[in-house]
C-alpha cells in the first residue's frame, strides 16, 4: 500500500506545468483565440519533444508502455492552463485506442500525429481539424479514417478554445479497426476530463486568491473578509477530496472491473463539481472584474463546463456508482477490493 | 502509487478480525456519556482491548502499544468498526493527548501517562474551553501559578467531553497577567483532586456527554506541565492538527455508515413516500466516505515517507463534519415520517447519530475557524 507518486510522476508533472507556463500565457491565449487556429504549432511541436504523446502508446508501437497515473498528472497540468491543444483527447484517449487496435499503423510512427476520437458517449467530435486521421465508430464497429476522406462542420462550443464537429464519412473510404474497447476509451476520457477538472479548479482559486490580496475596498484587502476567504476555503476543500479520488482512479484504472469503473466515475463527477465550485467562487471574487472577458476566469468556468458531460454526463457516472454500490460488498475493508463475481 | 495491501497487511487484518469476532460484546454497551454504568462498561472495553494488546495500536511497545504503521492503523480501524465494536471512552486521551505527549513529553511522563491511558486505567477529558474563549481560544483565563514544585490552578472550564465521568483532564491554563498567545502552559490534573467541581451539562440528545469543571486551588505537581512553561500554545495547536487531521475521526466509520445507508435504501426504496431524487444522495454518500478514506490513505502514505501534518488537517474537518451531516439527512428523509419514532428500532440510531452529527462543525475548532485557517495558512489570504 502505497498512495504516492514516484519521481518519474513527479517529473512529468513539474515538465508538464513548466511547458504549459511558459507557453499558455493569457498572451499566447489572446493571440489564439484572435488568430482563430485549430493549432498552435510551435506550441505542439515543444509538446511532442517532451514525449507527452508517447506516454500510453505500447511500446511496441513506439511508445513509453506507461500508465494512467503518468497521464493524469500532465492532464492535471493540461487543465490548470487550460490547454488549448488536442494532447489530453488525442495522447490519452484516441491514440491509445487505435495503438491497441492496429500497433503497427504507419500512423503511430509519427508523434506528432493528432487522432481525434468519435465516441458513442460523445455527440461531437473534438479536434477533428487539427486531426490527421479520426477514429470513428458506426454499429460497435470502429473505421479509422484520413483528415480529408471526411467532411467536417464546425459546431460552435461556449470554450474557445474547443473546437467541435460533426462529421460526414463513408465507411467504404475508412479503414475498418474492428471491435474496438469502447469502454476503455470512455474511462480514460472520464478519467482525463477528471485530472483536467483538478487543474481548472486549482487556477480557478489561485487567481482569485492573488486578486483578492490585491483588490482593496473598505481600506483593506478584500482577501481579508471572511466572506469571500470562505468562498476560496470551501472550493479548496472540495479539490482536497477530489484529488486522491483521481489519482486512486488513475492507479487502477486497468483493472477494468465495476469497482475500477465506479472509482472514475467518482473522480470525474468530483472533480469537475470542484471546477464548478471555484470557478464560479473565482468569478464572484473577482466581481465585476470576473464577469469581463479581459479577465480569463471566464476560459476556466467554460472549460469545465463543456468538461462536465463530455465522457459521460452526471448522470450517466452515478448510475455507474450506484451499480457499484447495489452490486458488490461495501464496507470499509472493500476501499481497495477488487470486483468479485456473483458476490 | 500501488493500492494493494501486502500479504503481511492482510494477514494482519485477518487476525484483528477474528480476535474482534471473539472479544466484542454481542449486545451493544449503554452509551458511555449516558450514565456511570455506560462510562465503566467501556472502561473494561477498554481493558479487554488491552489484554488483546490492542488499546493503541501505534504506540511503542514500551508505551502500552504494539509499534504499527499508519497502514496498519487505518486496517485496525476499518476492522473496528466493521465488527461494530464500542466506541473509544478514551479517545480524548489516546487520540489526541496521546500524540502530543508522544511528541513533547519526557521519557517519565510517557511512562506514567501513556501506559494507563492505553490499557483503559485513566480515562481523559480535554479542559480547553472557557465561557469567554471558544473559538477564540487564547482568550483562556484560568491560571496557573507555580508554588515550589507545584502548580496551583484557578479557573472555570467548560464543555468539556467527558469530563462528567472521566478521571483526569488536560487544560490550558495561564501565567497571571499573560496575554493571548503568550505564557499558556498545558497541565494535567485529576478531576477527582481537592478544589476540583464538575458540574455536568446536558447535551441536547439528553446524554451528560460535557461538563463544567471549576478549579479552586487546585495543587498539582510541576511534573504535569507537558513541554515547557509558556509553549501551551504551540502545543495545543499540534494536539488539534492530530485532532482535526488524522486520528480523531476514522475514514471506517462514514464508511461503515454509507453502507449501512445503502441497505437503508434498497430496503425502502419503493416506500410510496421515498422521493426517488434521494438516490443522488445514497451515491453522494458513498462518495464521501471513499473520497475521505482515500484522502487519509493518502496522508498516512505521505506521513510514512517522512511528511508532517500541516494546514490540510483543517479541510478534514470540514470534510467529515459535513459529510456526516449530509449522509444523516439523507437517512433521515428516507425514513421520512418513522424518522421522528424513537421507539422505532429502525429509526433510534439514525436519529441519535443525526444529532450527534451536528455537533461535527462546532468541536475541534468550528468549520468557520477552519475555513479562516484554509484561507490563511493554506491559500495564503491576509489575516488583516
Amino acid at each position: 500500500m502505497d498512495f504516492t507518486l514516484n519521481d518519474e510522476q513527479q517529473m512529468f508533472a513539474e515538465t508538464a506545468r513548466q511547458l504549459f507556463a511558459d507557453t499558455c500565457t493569457p498572451d499566447h491565449w489572446r493571440r489564439q483565440m484572435e488568430s482563430g487556429a485549430v493549432l498552435d504549432e510551435e506550441r505542439w511541436a515543444q509538446i511532442v519533444d517532451t514525449g507527452f504523446p508517447l506516454v500510453l502508446l505500447p511500446e511496441e508501437a513506439g511508445g513509453l508502455g506507461l500508465g494512467e497515473l503518468d497521464f493524469a498528472v500532465i492532464a492535471e497540468a493540461a487543465g490548470y492552463n487550460a490547454l488549448p491543444d488536442p494532447l489530453v483527447e488525442s495522447a490519452g484517449i484516441a491514440t491509445p485506442l487505435l495503438a491497441a487496435a492496429r500497433p503497427d499503423i504507419e500512423l503511430m510512427a509519427d508523434p506528432a500525429a493528432i487522432v481525434a476520437i468519435q465516441h458513442p458517449a460523445n455527440p461531437y467530435v473534438a479536434d477533428a481539424e487539427a486531426a490527421s486521421a479520426l477514429i470513428l465508430h458506426k454499429e460497435d464497429e470502429a473505421y479509422l479514417a484520413a483528415r480529408e476522406d471526411v467532411t467536417l462542420k464546425r459546431k460552435e462550443s461556449i470554450d474557445p478554445f474547443r473546437r467541435l464537429y460533426t462529421v460526414e464519412w463513408d465507411p467504404a473510404k475508412a479503414q475498418p479497426l474492428g471491435a474496438v474497447d469502447w469502454e476503455l476509451a470512455l474511462d480514460r476520457g472520464a478519467l482525463f476530463a477528471a485530472a483536467q477538472g483538478l487543474g481548472l479548479a486549482q487556477r480557478a482559486v489561485d487567481l482569485a486568491v492573488e486578486y483578492a490580496k490585491e483588490r482593496q475596498q473598505f481600506g483593506k484587502p478584500i482577501g481579508t473578509y471572511q466572506a469571500v476567504k470562505h468562498h476560496l476555503s470551501s472550493a479548496q476543500v472540495a479539490i482536497e477530496f477530489a484529488r486522491p479520488v483521481v489519482l486512486a482512479a488513475a492507479a487502477d484504472l486497468a483493472h477494468g472491473d465495476v469497482q475500477s469503473r465506479a472509482r472514475i466515475s467518482h473522480a470525474k463527477l468530483v472533480a469537475l463539481e470542484a471546477a464548478d465550485q471555484a470557478a464560479r467562487a473565482s468569478i464572484q471574487v473577482h466581481g465585476a472584474m470576473g464577469y469581463s472577458w479581459e479577465v480569463d476566469v471566464h476560459l476556466f468556468l467554460k472549460r469545465t463546463l463543456a468538461l462536465t458531460s463530455s465522457w459521460g454526463t452526471p448522470y450517466f457516472h452515478r448510475q455507474r456508482i450506484m451499480h457499484r454500490i447495489a452490486a458488490q460488498p461495501l464496507g470499509p475493508d472493500q476501499t481497495f477490493a477488487r470486483e468479485t463475481v456473483h458476490a | 502509487m500501488d493500492l494493494s495491501y501486502t500479504p503481511e497487511q492482510q494477514a494482519f487484518r485477518a487476525e484483528v478480525r477474528s480476535w474482534l469476532e471473539a472479544h466484542v460484546p454481542k449486545a451493544p454497551l449503554e452509551h458511555y456519556d449516558a450514565t456511570r454504568e455506560g462510562f465503566e462498561a467501556h472502561r473494561e472495553w477498554e481493558k479487554t482491548l488491552k489484554s488483546g494488546d490492542w488499546g493503541m495500536v501505534t504506540w511503542p511497545s514500551e508505551y502500552g502499544g504494539r509499534g504499527l504503521d499508519l497502514i496498519q492503523w487505518l486496517i485496525f480501524e476499518e476492522e473496528y468498526y466493521r465488527a461494530r465494536a464500542p466506541g473509544r471512552v478514551n479517545q480524548n486521551g489516546i487520540f489526541l493527548l496521546g500524540p502530543t505527549l508522544m511528541e513533547f513529553g519526557t521519557h517519565e511522563q510517557k511512562s506514567r501517562f501513556l501506559t494507563r491511558m492505553a490499557s483503559g486505567e485513566e480515562i481523559w477529558a480535554q479542559a480547553w474551553s472557557e465561557p469567554m474563549a471558544g473559538s477564540d481560544l487564547a482568550g483562556v483565563r484560568a491560571t496557573a501559578v507555580l508554588d515550589g514544585d507545584e502548580y496551583v490552578l484557578n479557573g472555570h472550564k467548560i464543555w468539556s467531553s467527558r469530563a462528567a465521568f472521566a478521571d483526569w483532564a488536560f487544560g490550558l491554563f495561564r501565567a497571571p497577567g499573560s496575554e493571548r498567545h503568550h505564557g499558556m502552559s498545558l497541565i494535567f490534573f485529576p478531576l477527582d483532586a481537592p478544589g476540583v467541581t464538575v458540574n455536568p451539562i446536558r447535551k441536547i440528545n439528553g446524554h451528560v456527554g460535557f461538563a463544567e469543571i471549576f478549579l479552586e486551588n487546585v495543587r498539582v505537581p510541576a511534573f504535569n506541565r507537558l513541554g515547557e512553561e509558556g509553549q501551551g500554545w504551540h502545543i495545543c495547536m499540534a494536539t488539534a492538527g492530530f485532532e482535526r487531521g488524522l486520528m480523531l475521526r476514522s475514514p471506517a466509520r462514514y464508511q461503515v455508515a454509507a453502507a449501512e445507508l445503502a441497505r437503508l435504501w434498497q430496503a425502502r426504496k419503493d416506500d410510496p413516500w421515498v422521493d426517488p431524487a434521494l438516490e443522488a444522495d445514497v451515491v453522494r454518500a458513498f462518495m464521501n466516505a471513499e473520497a475521505y478514506a482515500l484522502s487519509i490513505y493518502q496522508t498516512a502514505s505521505r506521513l510514512m515517507a517522512g511528511a508532517k501534518i500541516g494546514p490540510e488537517a483543517s479541510t478534514n474537518k470540514i470534510f467529515w463534519s459535513e459529510l456526516d451531516i449530509h449522509l444523516h439527512r439523507t437517512a433521515l428523509a428516507i425514513l421520512g415520517p418513522e424518522a421522528e419514532v424513537l421507539s422505532e428500532p429502525g429509526a433510534h440510531d439514525w436519529i441519535d447519530d443525526y444529532i450527534f452529527s451536528l455537533a461535527g462543525p462546532i468541536y475541534a475548532g468550528s468549520n468557520e475557524i477552519q475555513r479562516n485557517i484554509i484561507a490563511e495558512r493554506m491559500l495564503g489570504l491576509p489575516r488583516k
